[in-house]
């Protein structure tokens, strides 16, 4: 008869066989392709094609900004090519042109003019009210966080989706926690994102107005942006432009004006308006010649 | 008008003894408590989406219901062998149709009822408000416009062979006209002749099932629609359903029934 210590015995050598192939077969399955372990449950399903809806939701957002009046694939969109809520944050290129209002035109025939009373039909943004045009209700613009939130679930490697999300949440919704926790989300995604930086230097600046990490950050920005090709550096101006103000600013007002003026000079050299940034150099001049000691240092 | 509603009454204690409504019904409730426990930004006031996916599966399952159901009315009488002793009975072809129509019809309304005031319910736990009539106005145009869909399907169980042809056919049809409906009169001016004419020939008879479509103005808050273009929006509903009940009555006085 077999004594009860020998099942004893022969459990924990089983169990000891288990975790043993346990140990061995789990890194083997972590680094599969499409391992389900990686917890990326829109990866195993979509494959690449979750770009596409991640392109979809966050138009869907766009269009949620509108209250539901957006043009369709049939419409006008010439207005809409960059969305609203991307422009309104000042961090993007715009190529929109012609109106906004009247993307639907003059009615066509009468089931237009009659159909026109049962769908959105006139242009607003949330931010500004929505619909009833009560800046009070301001506070709906919340709703376009989920489209942003299931858009960079999908597309994590899209950097605008992280900004413009992180930008809503500090500025109007006055989550900084939350828009902090997401640019790092954003930052471990796409680690060499200028434009996710220059947006966490803001962060940093103008809600914990921690000054010396927006410095760094935006130091790290601009050093990320200089490693571009010329030719995405062409393309990618603006925010050169802004991360540059933005440090000259922040020199300015820490009373660094030798560094102040070398980062508008930088900006002014890709800048659509130097003239505004000349004005800003020779007050910082004169502030500098009115100091009594050469305390300036040019930056690093 | 008894025999007619005496009937309808026999196909609406039809709906409630199938499990079709039960199930979309849970499904719907379970996928947007699902949803709504989805924490964004640790934001407990977002509800427009809640409110969007709970409004498109209204509209999937009162289509489902209303297709479904009145597509295997007249066929499964004829399968079970009671539509001769039915009209055996005092009854014309014609109180036989209208019957099966305000049947099914007061069936998808019975089913909105329920499915709106779900949906009001778990607007109203976020928002807190509960703004009535503007979900009034779109529960009654999606009925109306339910209306027309069971019209189309009665007919179109009279002409299509089987329930499940019929079905599929309604299906594609009433989707093509919700989705790109609005937009053939706009397609029609880029095309040329002949297919410019046939373009609006198809735009201007076909029924604008969008028009009742609501769901962005409830979604976004949007102000109530004027009453007058509600009541002729119902007038629109009402004359395409007379076409099509009309139709289903001509095709069904010549139909063999046995």
């Amino acid at each position: 008869m077999v004594s009860s210590r020998t099942y004893f015995l022969l459990l924990i050598a089983l169990l000891v066989l288990c975790f043993g192939l346990a140990a061995n077969l789990e890194p083997q399955f972590q680094s599969m392709r499409l391992s389900r372990a990686s917890g990326d449950v829109f990866k195993i399903l979509l494959g690449d094609s979750r770009a596409l809806f991640a392109n979809h939701f966050y138009v869907k957002a766009d269009e949620y900004y509108h209250s539901g009046y957006y043009p369709t694939i049939f419409d006008n969109r010439d207005a809409f090519e960059t969305p609203h809520m991307a422009e309104d944050t000042g961090a993007v290129n715009s190529k929109n042109h012609g109106p906004e209002e009247g993307f639907l035109g003059p009615p066509r025939d009468w089931i237009d003019a009659f159909g026109r009373h049962f769908f959105p039909d006139r242009h607003t943004h949330l931010d500004e009210g929505g619909p009833t045009d009560d800046l009070s209700g301001s506070e709906n613009l919340r709703e376009i966080l989920p489209w942003l939130k299931l858009s960079a679930d999908l597309d994590p490697d899209n950097v605008q989706t992280f900004t413009v999300t992180a930008y809503w949440l500090r500025v109007r919704m006055h989550k900084v926690a939350e828009a902090d926790a997401f640019l790092h989300e954003g930052l471990r995604h796409n680690p060499d994102s200028y434009d996710i930086l220059f947006e966490l230097g803001r962060l940093y600046d103008e809600d914990y107005h921690d000054t010396d990490r927006a410095r760094n950050v935006w130091k790290q920005a601009v050093r990320k942006w200089l490693a571009l090709t010329p030719e995405m550096q062409k393309e990618n101006k603006l925010v050169f432009e802004q991360i540059t103000t933005h440090l000259g600013k922040l020199e300015s007002d820490a009373g660094n004006y030798g560094r102040a003026v070398e980062w508008f000079r930088a900006a002014q050299k890709i800048s659509l308006t130097p003239g505004d940034l000349q004005k800003r150099i020779n007050e910082l001049k004169k502030k500098m010649a009115a100091q009594p000691s050469p305390a300036n240092s040019q930056p690093h | 008008m008894k025999t007619i509603f005496a009937l309808a009454g026999v196909t609406l204690k039809e709906l409630y003894r199938r499990k079709d409504f039960y199930v979309l019904f849970i499904i719907t409730i379970l996928i947007c408590l699902v949803m709504a426990s989805v924490n964004i930004f640790n934001d407990e006031k977002i509800i427009r989406y809640l409110k969007e996916i709970s409004l498109l599966l209204i509209w999937i399952s009162a289509l489902v219901i209303a297709i479904t159901t009145t597509a295997r009315q007249i066929p499964a009488e004829r399968e079970n062998r009671t539509l001769l002793p039915l009209l055996a009975k005092p009854l014309t072809r014609t109180q036989l149709v209208l019957g099966k129509f305000f049947g099914c019809w007061f069936a998808c309304g019975l089913t909105l009822v329920c499915f709106y005031i779900f949906f009001g319910a778990l607007a109203e736990s976020r928002e807190h408000q509960l703004p009535l009539l503007n979900y009034f106005q779109a529960a009654a145009l999606h009925w109306f416009m339910l209306g027309i869909v069971v019209a189309i399907s009665l007919l179109g169980s009279l002409v299509f062979a089987a329930p499940s042809s019929n079905s599929t056919i309604c299906f594609v049809f009433v989707a093509a006209i919700l989705t790109v409906g609005r937009h053939i009169g706009q397609v029609a001016l880029t095309l040329p002749e002949p297919s410019r004419s046939i373009a609006y020939s198809i735009y201007y008879a076909i029924p604008h099932l969008e028009l009742f479509d609501v769901r962005d103005l409830i979604i976004h808050d949007w102000p109530l629609i004027a009453w007058k273009y509600f009541g002729l929006a119902v007038l629109y509903a009402l004359a395409y359903i007379s076409a099509f009940l009309v139709a289903a009555c001509l095709v069904f006085r010549r139909k063999a029934v046995n």
